[in-house]
């Protein structure tokens, strides 16, 4: 499994409301809330995102409230990871759960750029910066999480092992 | 290297000899919970898995506790669905009105878990069990409806904090005034991802009680898990409590710690912590005059039945004073019935104080006790977020039950000790 897109980049803190602000939650519908992901932080981010790309942030990235409509909307603006210094601890399981792949990856937040062209190997956990031709290494996930991911999320991924 | 508690017992439930910090792990679950919040998502996710039966219907525990008995219409509609799906698969833990209480005071006291277990719970409070020497926490909806279907979880192994405990508590000094200091002094970001493991000689003067008011405020100082060593005690609780079988998991003696902490448990005071972080904490003696409207003891934090004794004690032959609101919540039915039977809710009504049946109520907002614009309570509960009881511009202070007693009694935050 891989990714690649280009890079949006943000600092610490990004709680999950501004992820998807609490007054877009009278619908889980994933198009709608996609509309209005990052909005309060980045008015351009609807607008410019486009399917692949990657945000990159520092600490504590989804703190918060434990809603999995924040993962549900970067995933559906078409976000094909988010590589983070830490991830918030709720944050972190509903992605994965949900199916939007996160790394967590000092280095590459340190040095990834705005704008950089990213590619992921979710399998080696190797994050390849195609903008400065510069490789970080990650912790790879674990088969069964790789598995989740591929399977779109959770829900789906034991549906089809129990259907096996 | 060798491993903390917490890494035992995720190593030992996901077959594995060794675990190291960060690592990501499948293990099998004792105990999947949840509540008449979070069960209706679940219930939810789970039907689209398409399964007939839940992996073993001893080991999904249901407790509508919320807003129940139901406050309206909505959370009526949201227990119906709940009580369907518990009746419809068959689970056998699923405990109605009148023979519930607050999930985390019933879950031990029904014995549903024992020490060596790994719990999750579909409320951020499920780390309260770790007083049992379990690893448990608390997961999202799609997390309990996976637990359901599979009786597995996955978990990042978390790396842990030690807390040393020495000495012995002065008299009014509790569990709850321990773990504000600890969140006082680590701030609610201070364990994020991390177990925290509490040692030390100190330990032999926490009663289970204490215990379990410390592990469950685990979660506000942004922990995974707060976990006990078994002694003793745990084993008398489980015993009395519990039918089944259990293992007792002791850290290794080479186990690495991100850090450690020593604490003089002599040296402590009440503590309360102001609004609106569990972090804000200061000690009685430096709180000034904080008047009152409310008082509430109760929620799965401090509702247990010494929680009440102390309260009981101090309101003993006195009223509560003029113009201040005082609801006692016992956390279980059971806690409720050994309240009446040694004469506390007695006491309590004599004092003038309300008795409710156990529910989640004022704790987060919900009913019986929400409060207006302006208002301020004292609350024996774990948060005081802005709104948590109520108006946005009201405020809690948390603190212990004999904190929130002898405020009762003055109409003000009050030393126990001023008081007795
Ligand atoms: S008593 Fe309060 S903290 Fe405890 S489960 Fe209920 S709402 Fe949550």
């Amino acid at each position: 499994m891989k990714a690649n897109g280009k890079v949006f980049k943000y600092g610490s803190n990004v709680d999950t409301d501004v992820i998807i602000p609490a007054r877009y939650l009278n619908t889980s519908d994933p198009a709608e809330l996609a509309k209005h992901c990052m909005e309060d932080i980045d008015a351009e981010f609807v607008n410019e995102v486009e399917p692949g790309d990657i945000i990159v942030a520092d600490k504590n990235f989804g703190c918060g409230s434990s809603r999995e409509h924040a993962p549900i909307a970067i995933k559906a603006a078409g976000v094909s990871c988010v590589i983070a210094t830490t991830f918030a601890r709720i944050f972190y399981r509903n992605a994965i759960n949900i199916g939007l792949p996160i790394l967590e990856c000092p280095e590459a937040v340190e040095k990834i750029q705005k704008g950089d062209v990213v590619e992921i190997d979710f399998s080696k956990g190797v994050i390849h910066n195609m903008t400065k031709c510069e490789s970080y290494q990650s912790q790879p996930f674990p088969e069964f999480i790789q598995e989740i991911m591929a399977a779109d999320g959770l829900v789906k991924y034991i549906t089809k092992s129990l259907q096996e | 290297m060798g491993m903390t508690m917490t890494q035992k017992i995720l190593a030992a439930h996901a077959g594995v000899e060794k675990v190291e910090v960060g690592q990501l792990i499948q293990v099998d679950l004792d105990l999947v919970l949840g509540n008449d919040i979070t069960t209706p998502v679940a219930v939810k996710e789970f039907a689209k898995m398409r399964l007939k039966e839940v992996f073993d219907k001893k080991k999904v525990a249901i407790v509508p506790d919320h807003f129940t008995p139901n406050k309206d219409i909505k959370s009526a509609e949201q227990c119906k669905c709940i009580r369907e799906f518990a009746y419809d698969m068959e689970i056998e833990n699923y405990f109605e009105i009148g023979e519930m209480g607050i999930e985390h005071g019933l879950i031990p006291e029904k014995g549903l878990v024992v020490p060596g277990d790994v719990a999750i719970g579909a409320d951020s409070h499920t780390c309260t069990y770790g007083a049992l020497g379990a690893f448990s926490t608390g997961i999202g909806s799609t997390d309990m409806a996976a637990g359901m279907a599979t009786g597995k979880c996955w978990f990042k192994v978390p790396g842990a904090i030690k807390f040393v405990l020495k000495g012995k508590p002065a008299e009014w000094v509790s569990g709850k005034d321990i773990i504000l200091h600890i969140i006082g002094m680590i701030g609610v970001d201070g364990a994020l991802y991390k177990s925290m493991e509490f040692v030390g000689d100190g330990l032999k003067h926490l009663s289970m009680d204490d215990r379990f008011s410390m592990a469950n405020m685990a979660i506000e100082a942004g922990g995974k898990n707060g976990i006990f060593p078994v002694d003793d005690l745990t084993l008398s609780y489980v015993k009395e409590h519990a039918q089944r079988s259990y293992k007792v998991y002791v850290a290794d003696e080479d186990a690495v710690y991100d850090e450690v902490y020593e604490i003089d448990l002599s040296t402590l005071s009440p503590t309360v912590a102001f609004p609106h972080l569990p972090d804000n904490t200061r000690k009685i003696d430096e709180v000034g005059e904080v008047k009152i409207d409310q008082v509430v003891i109760g929620s799965c934090t401090n509702g247990r039945i010494e929680d009440l004794r102390v309260a009981a004690k101090i309101l003993d032959g006195k009223k509560v004073a003029k113009g201040v609101r005082v609801i006692v919540f016992p956390v279980t039915q059971k806690v409720y019935l050994q309240a009446i039977e040694e004469g506390l809710i007695q006491t309590f009504i004599k004092a003038g104080v309300v008795v409710s049946t156990p529910t989640c109520g004022p704790c987060l907002g919900g009913h019986m006790g929400i409060l207006a614009k302006g208002e301020r309570a004292i609350a024996t509960t774990n948060r005081n977020f802005v709104g948590r009881m109520g108006h946005p511009e009201s405020e809690v202070y948390l603190a212990s039950p004999a904190v929130a007693a002898a405020s009762a009694l003055t109409g003000k935050i009050t030393n126990p000790k001023d008081v007795a």
